[in-house]
């Protein structure tokens, strides 16, 4: 397996796509924190520009190399290799690349101006959801044939997680604010990985006023650390439930 | 060495493949015909396990195909549409798949990657290659392992005719040493010579598995392309 994902990472990090992201990240990181002389105030935009593009450029490229790789899939399907092993070698190559790349794109401005908790909560945060939504994607794309839905699919992931959703959740919190929903608010959250990673990196930042309702709950209910500990477990959750119906369907998938 | 017991298989609600057994052995040569849709590249997916089959039994030799994936080493396959890596070169698509099987303790075979000229354009990426150029990809890679069965989807769709001769002399070396090989071709004359069983496909049905010799005789045709003719008219 060690080596597919050798030559899927060789054949990616090739693509200038990972390239300009990398740098796209570098230069949003350092204009954040030039913007402002308080770095605690960057961290803080970054977090939030951090937890739309990451999800939207790891959904759409792990779809877009998925179906631009299907012959070569195909081909790799047709040696002794296992199906699982092929799709887990494409995952794990996704992941390294798109990591390396929040690695060296957010790390880089983080570790200059902003070298602390919070700092790399961020970092943390955005590798995980990368994964989760790498994973979420691959899930969109063995499911359909069709490379047009199958990015569809992913994009409305992204766009239900990253922006749907909280409105929906307000949504909910109006029209029920009879009734005590502190609790129901808690699992909401944990079902929406950006949530999670948003509230994982505010807790550590200790801004109350931004962690806005479910985060402040997060908080009373747990405390710091259990609370960033459980939005950490929550993503893996995200991750790994998604890869394995992933796996599970490309095993019995007409290719 | 491949047997095929009631192979079934349904896209929706159409019966791509309809209770297909087959049985080949070594040294045969068979051409897999029949018209578009008739279920042929299905039944070669059947085989390599890219499509898993609704209903039925697949042995290559001894090795039931289902859910197992080491009865591959066994197949050479070569795809009716390669693609590989765009950012790689052909160099590096064969070290790869090398790697990849590096338990094959055999010597590789590289008579293709000689007899087509691939150093002229080994360091090329795979991006820039023509669509004929990576047929020869596909072709030298599925006799690398000197597999006892290769098959062969509509091997000389890309191929300029220099190049479909190369091939068709190095398929008739493999076939005097006793390898078992399935061809589908649209283009039969390319491989009249060479073809000792014809397999007719009709509609994922098997029409008819015939030796070439029985076949002439049956139709009264001394040319396989008009032997064919003569047998589509009479099932359609």
């Amino acid at each position: 397996m060690l080596k597919i994902i050798k030559f899927v990472l060789y054949d990616i990090l090739r693509n200038k796509i990972i390239l300009g992201y990398t740098f796209f990240l570098l230069a949003i990181g350092f204009g954040l924190f030039n913007l402002s002389d308080d770095p605690a105030k960057g961290v803080v935009s970054l977090l939030n520009l951090a937890l739309i593009v990451a999800p939207l450029v790891s959904a759409v490229f792990t779809a877009v190399y998925f179906y631009n790789a299907y012959e070569f899939t195909e081909l790799l399907a047709a040696q002794p290799l296992q199906r699982s092993a092929i799709l887990l070698s494409q995952f794990m190559g996704v992941t390294i690349a798109l990591g390396a790349a929040a690695c060296l794109g957010l790390g880089l401005p983080i570790a200059l101006f902003s070298p602390n908790a919070s700092g790399w909560a961020i970092l943390l945060v955005t590798i995980l959801l990368s994964i989760v939504f790498v994973a979420l994607s691959l899930l969109a794309s063995v499911f359909t044939r069709d490379k047009a839905r199958g990015i569809g699919i992913a994009l409305l992931a992204w766009f239900y997680f990253a922006l749907l959703y909280d409105a929906l959740v307000l949504m909910l919190m109006f029209s029920f604010s009879d009734y005590p929903l502190e609790k129901a608010m808690v699992v909401m959250a944990a079902l929406n990985p950006v949530d999670m990673a948003r509230i994982a990196v505010l807790l550590q930042l200790d801004y109350a006023a931004l962690m806005g309702y479910t985060g402040a709950l997060f908080r009373e209910f747990l405390g710091a650390w259990t609370g960033i500990a459980l939005a950490v477990l929550a993503q893996l959750l995200w991750i790994v439930l998604p890869l394995m119906a992933a796996l599970r369907i490309f095993r019995y998938k007409d290719l | 060495m491949l047997t095929i017991d009631q192979i079934s298989k349904k896209f929706g609600k159409l019966n791509v493949l309809d209770q297909i057994s087959v049985a080949f052995s070594s040294g045969q040569t068979v051409s897999l015909v029949g018209p578009n849709g008739s279920g042929k590249t299905t039944l070669i997916k059947c085989i390599l396990g890219l499509v898993l089959p609704d209903a039925g039994n697949i042995i290559v030799n001894g090795m039931a195909a289902a859910h197992g994936f080491d009865y591959r080493r066994h197949i050479g396959y070569m795809p009716q549409i390669g693609r590989y890596p765009d950012n790689m070169r052909v160099a590096q698509v064969f070290d790869m798949i090398r790697e990849i099987r590096s338990d094959f303790t055999g010597t590789s075979d590289d008579d293709l990657i000689r007899s087509f000229g691939i150093a002229a354009f080994e360091n090329k990426p795979m991006s820039a290659l023509s669509g004929g150029m990576r047929q020869k990809v596909s072709a030298c890679l599925a006799f690398m392992f000197q597999p006892p069965i290769l098959i062969l989807d509509e091997p000389t769709a890309g191929l300029d005719p220099l190049a479909s001769e190369v091939l068709k002399e190095k398929l008739m070396a493999e076939k005097a040493k006793g390898k078992l090989i399935l061809i589908t071709s649209h283009i039969l004359s390319d491989f009249d010579e060479l073809t000792s069983h014809i397999l007719y496909l009709m509609e994922g049905k098997k029409a008819l598995f015939q030796p070439v010799e029985a076949l002439r005789e049956h139709t009264g045709e001394a040319r396989l392309n008009r032997a064919i003719a003569q047998l589509m008219k009479q099932h359609a």
